[in-house]
């Protein structure tokens, strides 16, 4: 197929995981492919701001696309996760019924999960449960141990990192404005970065996917925001729990209910709340939900301390389901049957972290059933992330602090991390500068203090990498910088 | 290769340079200061304002100022110390490991002074609801961010807490230029010192609203406000209080935690209300050879008392390492009524002992009050007392003989 400056063979809207693990997919045939995100960085939607958890699959409906997609992409995470240097650990999940009523609920689950093909689900006593979970409270739960967590950023980041090794071009900070059907049959996307031009245009922009599906055809699909808060737990608190820990689902709350998940850097995450709203971009914590989060922690997990807490943030799911009805509506992955070429992808919510290959696979199948691709012999697999230098043994790092004494430099005290993750980290594939990029790729800034130690360390590394002035210096995209500038128009030190 | 030391100091802050200082000067020889950063000094480096050593040098001193005359001594008495090296372990057989950039390094030590100082509370960790913008600092980072590294940090400040740090952090906003619109403080009183909410705030016609607390803060991208709203006695807030306040930097002074989180590894028991470690009248904690002063074990207001208790914990040191420790039975502390913690949590031994006391709201005339059942051991009179002004207390050897138990309380 052909490339001119600004013509891709697939142009995919949305550097979300599904967005990155398509471009990846696509990367392994011969085409050219970019990838347009309105964001600084990759994954700055739902992606990087939900449980990260890859869901095993019981929970959906048996038939439909999520128990599908998220069955296969589950048992086909850790060889991903391998493939691109992503933390994946299997560490299972209890559902945990209080009452008595909610045991049934279990066994539908259960049979419901034994028909999507999840393997291993086992319903378990009061005591079976206090083996595994000592400190919880409940009667029975419904045992899976095929559930595992990963951490979504740095997958997101790992997929995208591995699609520009193969080839694909990555445009950020490129908004969509309006998308046209030339009469050779191309698309122009006019973006407020240029034009491009493309064969195939495959609408992967999550929470605004409606919007981007109505540039080019009538309003058939509306994405309603619904917003979960969270908090994060102090890494000391790790102890109380061993798996993930969730209530029983309750039916049409278009949630699974306030969960503790155990992450990978082993904190703890409380939450999600399941709320409407009516702005997609309100991040916003509130004061009512951090209450209600408390008290279900209290429920459940009573050893927990308002003391252990960190953080709260909020992500939103892109939900189908009005407000009115609640619930789940399925994946929709389709071609439009109105314009040609162009591949909808309409409410990818919870489990789109476990479905993102799946679901990649699905969308290279549509355009490969037309196109008959040729596979790109070129195609590597394998990405290396950044390596942690607190996770290796003594000899190790004493052998990495020889071979680059900037592993010998903790600059995040909390994280343990140095200033040769650091200074990786900064040195991003993608090129990003955003603060909030670097503690995504390297973990500093997320601990107890928050950046307390480390935010003027880093902010000096930054500067020198990239000689930016000190209004230069975001958090998180245009206008968030950090420092109004130098502290007094008379001195200025470069 | 394990290295063999006398004495290790985790930590080259107030608490640490006087530790070793008191200790070479008791005449112990083998002492390592371990110091993260590449110099020595630690947070008194930022605070480039005076009012340091009133009590100890009788002069009011910079931070800066008041570090380099610990500095000095270190030099002088040349007792080494490690720069930019962080120590990453510690167990309970007083083994230190320390990582920099020639390596990894383990060191055993037969006293362990943990001299680690204290860090500030977040948002996170208070849990102030809103968008998550830039422009929201704990006021130790803009004070860093500002004095040492000479950076601005925002142009319209609101400042939540009123703890010290933020006090002369409202004064020295002001002074580069920038508005400072208010000091919200959720308590009816500050936790500031008195002097420095006269120097910082009213001098400057800066409004200090007690009982008051941020609610919500909105911004995309930079911060574009914040909601304060009034408090009411039991904690909620007054309905119609709300106000929101264009500005474009938060910053936070709404506590310190001391940094324990090698204590904890070391098996330390921690105190839940100072949460520095749990030390007897040597200032040692449960475990045998490690010692705590300064920020780590309780937070300070003072820099001077910092040193006097680093000065002070390096007698029972001195007597540790010459094997003069003989535990009897420990006396029983109770703390009762007016007092929100005391520091040394333990008596084991009968020696001249300071005791360190917060007390739990602002008062005036009252009385300190020691005694065993009825008995009254001691007591001292105050003519104003403050949660923010630490009290000290010496009890003398005499005073404490023949004591089973002793009680604490504020009349």
């Amino acid at each position: 197929m052909k490339t001119t400056n600004n013509h891709y063979d697939v142009v995919i809207i949305g550097g979300g995981v599904v967005g990155c693990a398509i471009a990846r997919e696509l990367s392994k045939y011969k085409t050219s492919i970019a990838v347009l995100e309105k964001e600084d960085d990759v994954g700055w939607g739902i992606s990087c701001r939900n449980s990260g958890v890859v869901h095993a699959g019981f929970n959906y409906k048996s038939g439909t696309l999520r128990a599908q997609l998220c069955v296969e992409g589950n048992k086909s995470f850790a060889k991903l996760c391998h493939e691109l240097d992503v933390p994946y650990k299997k560490i299972g999940k209890v559902i945990v019924a209080q009452k008595k009523e909610e045991i049934r609920e279990l066994k539908k689950l259960k049979t419901q999960g034994e028909k999507n093909k999840v393997g291993g689900l086992q319903i378990i006593d009061s005591a079976e449960l206090k083996r595994l979970e000592p400190n919880v409270k409940g009667i029975a739960a419904l045992y899976s141990p095929e559930t595992a967590i990963t951490s979504p950023y740095l997958l997101t980041i790992a997929l995208a990192e591995n699609a520009l090794r193969n080839g694909v071009s990555f445009f950020l900070n490129t908004k969509v404005k309006n998308i046209v059907k030339l009469k050779n049959s191309d698309f122009r996307i006019n973006t407020n970065k240029g034009e491009f031009t493309s064969s195939y245009v495959i609408n992967s922009a999550g929470l605004y996917s409606d919007k981007v599906a109505h540039m080019v055809e009538k309003d058939k699909y509306r994405i309603y925001p619904c917003r979960g808060e969270y908090y994060v737990l102090d890494k000391n608190a790790s102890w109380i729990i061993n798996h993930l820990i969730y209530p029983v689902p309750k039916a049409g709350t278009g949630g699974l209910g306030v969960h503790f998940t155990p992450t990978i850097d082993k904190n703890i995450l409380i939450g999600p709340s399941n709320e409407y709203i009516k702005q997609k971009d309100n991040l916003s914590t509130t004061s009512q939900i951090m209450k209600m989060l408390s008290a279900e922690a209290q429920k459940f997990l009573p050893l927990i301390s308002s003391r252990d807490i960190i953080r709260s943030y909020s992500g939103i799911r892109a939900k189908q389901a009005p407000p009115s009805e609640g619930g789940y509506w399925d994946f929709v992955i389709e071609e439009s049957n109105s314009v040609n070429n162009f591949i909808n992808l309409i409410g990818i919510e919870s489990p789109g972290l476990a479905s993102a290959q799946p679901i990649a696979k699905r969308v290279v199948e549509i355009i490969n059933k037309k196109e008959k691709l040729s596979p790109n012999s070129n195609f590597n697999p394998f990405r290396k992330g950044i390596l942690r230098f607190e996770e290796q043994d003594e000899e190790t790092k004493k052998a990495l602090i020889k071979q680059d004494p900037d592993y010998g430099e903790i600059i995040c005290r909390c994280e343990k991390v140095t200033k040769k993750e650091i200074l990786e980290a900064i040195d991003n594939p993608l090129g990003v500068k955003d603060l909030i990029s670097i503690k995504y790729r390297s973990r500093a800034m997320m601990g107890r203090c928050q950046g307390g130690y480390c935010l003027t360390r880093i902010i000096e590394l930054l500067r020198e990498k990239y000689h930016l002035n000190p209004q230069d210096i975001t958090l998180k995209g245009e206008h968030s910088s950090l420092l109004t500038g130098y502290r007094s128009d008379e001195v200025k030190i470069c | 290769m394990l290295k063999e030391k006398e004495v290790i100091i985790i930590g080259g802050g107030a608490a640490g340079l006087a530790a070793a200082v008191a200790c070479q000067e008791k005449g112990i020889e083998d002492i390592l200061i371990i110091e993260r950063n590449a110099y020595l000094g630690g947070i008194l480096n930022q605070c480039i304002h005076d009012g340091f050593g009133l009590e100890k040098f009788n002069s009011s001193l910079s931070g800066p100022e008041y570090a380099q005359k610990y500095i000095d001594q270190v030099k002088e008495k040349k007792i080494p110390f490690l720069l930019d090296s962080m120590v990453i372990d510690l167990s309970t057989q007083k083994e230190v490991t320390v990582i920099n950039r020639q390596g990894l390094q383990h060191y055993r030590a037969k006293v362990i002074i943990l001299a680690m100082g204290c860090r500030e509370r977040t948002r996170g960790a208070i849990g102030i609801p809103g968008a998550r913008p830039s422009g929201i600092y704990t006021a130790g980072v803009a004070q860093e961010l500002i004095n040492l590294k000479n950076y601005m940090v925002g142009k319209k400040i609101v400042i939540l807490g009123s703890g010290d740090i933020g006090l002369i952090m409202a004064r020295r906003l002001t002074l580069e230029g920038a508005e400072v619109i208010t000091v919200a403080e959720k308590l009816p009183y500050s936790s500031g010192l008195p002097r420095n909410i006269n120097q910082c705030l009213y001098d400057f016609d800066i409004p200090l609203l007690l009982n008051h607390t941020v609610i919500d803060i909105e911004g995309n991208g930079r911060l574009s406000s914040v909601t304060i709203a009034q408090l009411g006695k039991r904690g909620g807030i007054i309905p119609g209080s709300q106000r929101k306040i264009a500005c474009d930097t938060l910053l936070l002074s709404v506590g310190l935690i001391p940094e324990n989180e090698l204590s904890r590894e070391a098996g330390i028991v921690l105190d839940n209300i100072t949460g520095g470690p749990q030390v007897d009248e040597r200032g040692q904690t449960n475990v045998p050879g490690i010692f705590a002063c300064g920020n780590v074990l309780q937070v300070h207001d003072i820099v001077d008392n910092v040193s006097l208790e680093a000065e002070y914990i390096t007698e029972g040191i001195l007597d540790y390492l010459q094997g003069r420790i003989s535990e009897s039975q420990e006396i029983k502390m109770t703390l009762g009524a007016g007092l929100r913690y005391v520091v040394p949590q333990k008596i084991f031994t009968i020696k001249d002992t300071i005791f360190s006391f917060r007390v739990n709201q602002p008062g005036k005339k009252k009385t300190l009050v020691f005694e065993e059942d009825q008995k009254l051991i001691k007591k001292k009179y105050f003519p104003r007392v403050n949660p923010a002004e630490m009290l000290r207390v010496k009890l003398s050897s005499s005073e404490l003989k023949d004591i089973n138990k002793l009680k604490v309380k504020l009349v």
